[in-house]
């Protein structure tokens, strides 16, 4: 026999586990039960999506989008309408921007909602994902009034949203506002003080925040470790300048942080939720949803039985497209898992040239092995689950 | 906005005469220009100055403009959270050219120049472990260069009689149709005759 002290051997992480968050391989390398080196192999969701946005005009692009994050699609879509929007130079009216942030901000209670409970089941909390889901599924019916779809809403479009909301629906989500803030209660008394949740969780996947900005993290990755950086707050865009909200921030950079500062963005959400139905309600709010450009914003039905000029151009944008002027852009938005950002070459045609997607958590998961190293194979589970990695972005 | 991105354009091009090019600052965004074999000292440079401090890896990508004799450009996105600015760095590459890898300074690159790699085929000089990321094992050719078909050359197929997945090239039952929708209309010059005078131009 060989000396067995010496001897590490390599174990296959997915690409089905049902803990790898989607279709992830990993070669783990261990010593006995410790972690030694972890290669992540992405990729197995790749579609070439850069590739095929620039094929599509940018109008027809938008629906890749929502297929990238597919836990928060409007998020996705938002940056990508703002990054047009900045080429074009075009402004939303106030109803157009108060639905999109209404809607960003469900998106990211969609996803703290599925990665909260989802990484708590894989720590062997089995409750929270059925309360969870509960709530989602809710939202997910809101999309789905707002726009017709689940999922993939293809609603946020360049130059305001596809179409606007009924008051009912307004009002059937400030309803949603008070019992979810007892929702999320109830499911802090699953999990802050679990003394299993703490034990997986507490000083596990710490990472400091010089070592953050270096390795390019964002969003609840730096905010975890002591960062007072949320774009929202820092580099705002829409009318997130107007609204009150607080920036929840961590202390230790471990995993129970960052659960921590997803359960509080949550409560966040729901108090800006609640002013932007304020602001939908009040006088300010009654304008309309999109931007009057008729040469970006094609026609509503209505006026093309009407208008000869809607008709027309009906006509050209759903054929040539709209031109955007030659140069580059590079957006950002506060993705709920961090700077989902938007890097958009023009050559001044109805295409884009280049359309490069950065996505918050490829960072993430690229710092796998550095974070795992030295931790116990179930730790790479937790530590996985707290990244909150979802492929559709990663591969892309 | 763009003062204090022209002060600082203008700080950085000055400490760093031989290696950035120039700079730009188009939609309240600064560019800079550098030189390929000198990305990490520009790189090392704005993290650690003071006035700089980009210390934070944003993105990294590849774009290739087909028809330019250097044909690629590595675009390089930084962020300096303790003065809440973003800044853009450019080189100039192309299949052969060695890109210095600035892993060793932001090892967040590590994916990013992967990524570029698989994507373009741009090369990294001094990077840890330069491999295919994104597509297949075995995959040969870099699917976002310009000049590879958006269907790819081979496609995947599960074969009964091997009973495994095999490759076979790309057969399309309806050749890939590319809509030409742009108006050739536009653009034009009208020229009114006579119309010259009126705008002074003789």
């Amino acid at each position: 026999m060989t000396d067995n002290s010496m001897r590490t051997f390599n174990i296959n992480f997915g690409p089905q586990h049902p803990a790898a968050h989607g279709v992830l391989r990993m070669i783990v390398e261990l010593d006995g039960e410790v972690v030694e080196r972890v290669d992540p192999h992405i990729g197995l969701l790749h579609r070439g999506t850069e590739k095929l946005i620039e094929q599509k005009t940018y109008l027809q692009a938008v629906p890749y989008f929502d297929r990238l994050d597919y836990v928060a699609p409007m998020n996705q879509e938002h940056a990508y309408a703002l990054a047009v929007e900045n080429m074009l130079d075009i402004k939303v009216p106030m109803r157009g921007q108060l639905i999109r942030v209404l809607y960003s901000e469900i998106g990211r209670i969609l996803s703290h909602m599925l990665n909260i409970t989802t990484q708590a089941l894989d720590v062997g909390a089995l409750t929270p994902p059925v309360w969870g889901f509960e709530q989602r599924e809710i939202l997910m019916v809101f999309y789905e009034r707002a726009c017709g779809s689940r999922m993939h809403a293809a609603y946020i479009r360049p130059g305001g949203v596809h179409q606007d909301l009924p008051q009912e629906l307004i009002d059937d989500i400030e309803a949603f506002c008070d019992p979810f803030l007892k929702v999320c209660d109830d499911i802090e008394t699953l999990l802050t003080g679990n003394r299993i949740f703490k034990q997986r969780n507490v000083d596990i996947g710490t990472v400091s925040l010089e070592d953050a900005w270096k390795w390019g993290f964002s969003g609840v990755m730096v905010r975890g470790s002591g960062a007072k950086w949320d774009l929202r707050k820092s580099q705002p865009y829409e009318c997130y300048e107007r609204l009150d909200f607080d920036i929840p921030v961590g202390k230790n950079g471990d995993n129970y942080d960052r659960y921590l500062i997803r359960m509080e963005e949550m409560r966040q959400s729901t108090k800006i939720m609640r002013q932007c139905i304020d602001l939908l309600n009040s006088s300010e709010g009654k304008t309309a949803v999109s931007s009057s450009d008729g040469k970006i914003v094609p026609p509503k039905r209505d006026d093309m039985n009407s208008s000869m000029e809607a008709l027309i151009h009906h006509f050209k944008l759903f054929s040539e497209g709209y031109k955007v002027p030659k140069g580059e852009i590079y957006t950002a938005i506060e993705a709920p898992k961090g700077e989902f950002g938007v890097y958009l070459i023009s050559d001044g045609s109805n295409k884009p040239y280049r359309c490069k997607v950065k996505p918050p958590s490829y960072a993430h998961l690229s710092a796998m092995d550095f974070l795992s190293r030295g931790y116990m194979l179930a730790d790479v589970a937790a530590i996985l689950g707290s990244l909150d990695i979802v492929f559709g972005e990663i591969d892309r | 906005m763009d003062e204090t991105l022209k002060e600082l354009g203008e700080y950085i091009a000055l400490k760093l005469v031989d290696e950035v090019k120039h700079f730009t600052i188009v939609r309240g965004e600064l560019t800079l220009f550098a030189n390929r074999d000198d990305i990490v000292k520009v790189m090392q440079f704005l993290h650690d100055d003071n006035q700089c401090q980009f210390i934070s890896i944003i993105d990294i990508c590849g774009v290739d403009y087909l028809g330019r004799e250097m044909r690629f450009e590595v675009v390089y996105h930084l962020l300096s959270p303790v003065r809440n600015l973003r800044i853009r760095v450019k080189v100039e590459t192309d299949e052969e050219s060695l890109v210095p890898s600035t892993t060793d300074l932001f090892p967040g690159a590590n994916w990013y120049e992967r990524e570029a790699y698989d994507m373009f085929g741009i090369l990294f000089s001094g990077h840890p472990d330069l491999r295919r990321l994104l597509t297949d094992y075995g995959f040969s050719g870099y699917p976002l260069r310009k000049d590879f078909p958006p269907s790819g050359y081979v496609e995947l197929f599960y074969d009964a009689e091997q009973k495994r997945v095999v490759y076979k090239p790309v057969k399309l039952t309806q050749e890939f149709r590319t809509f030409d929708n742009l108006s050739p209309w536009e653009g034009t010059d009208y020229v009114l005759p006579g119309d010259e005078k009126a705008e002074g131009k003789t």
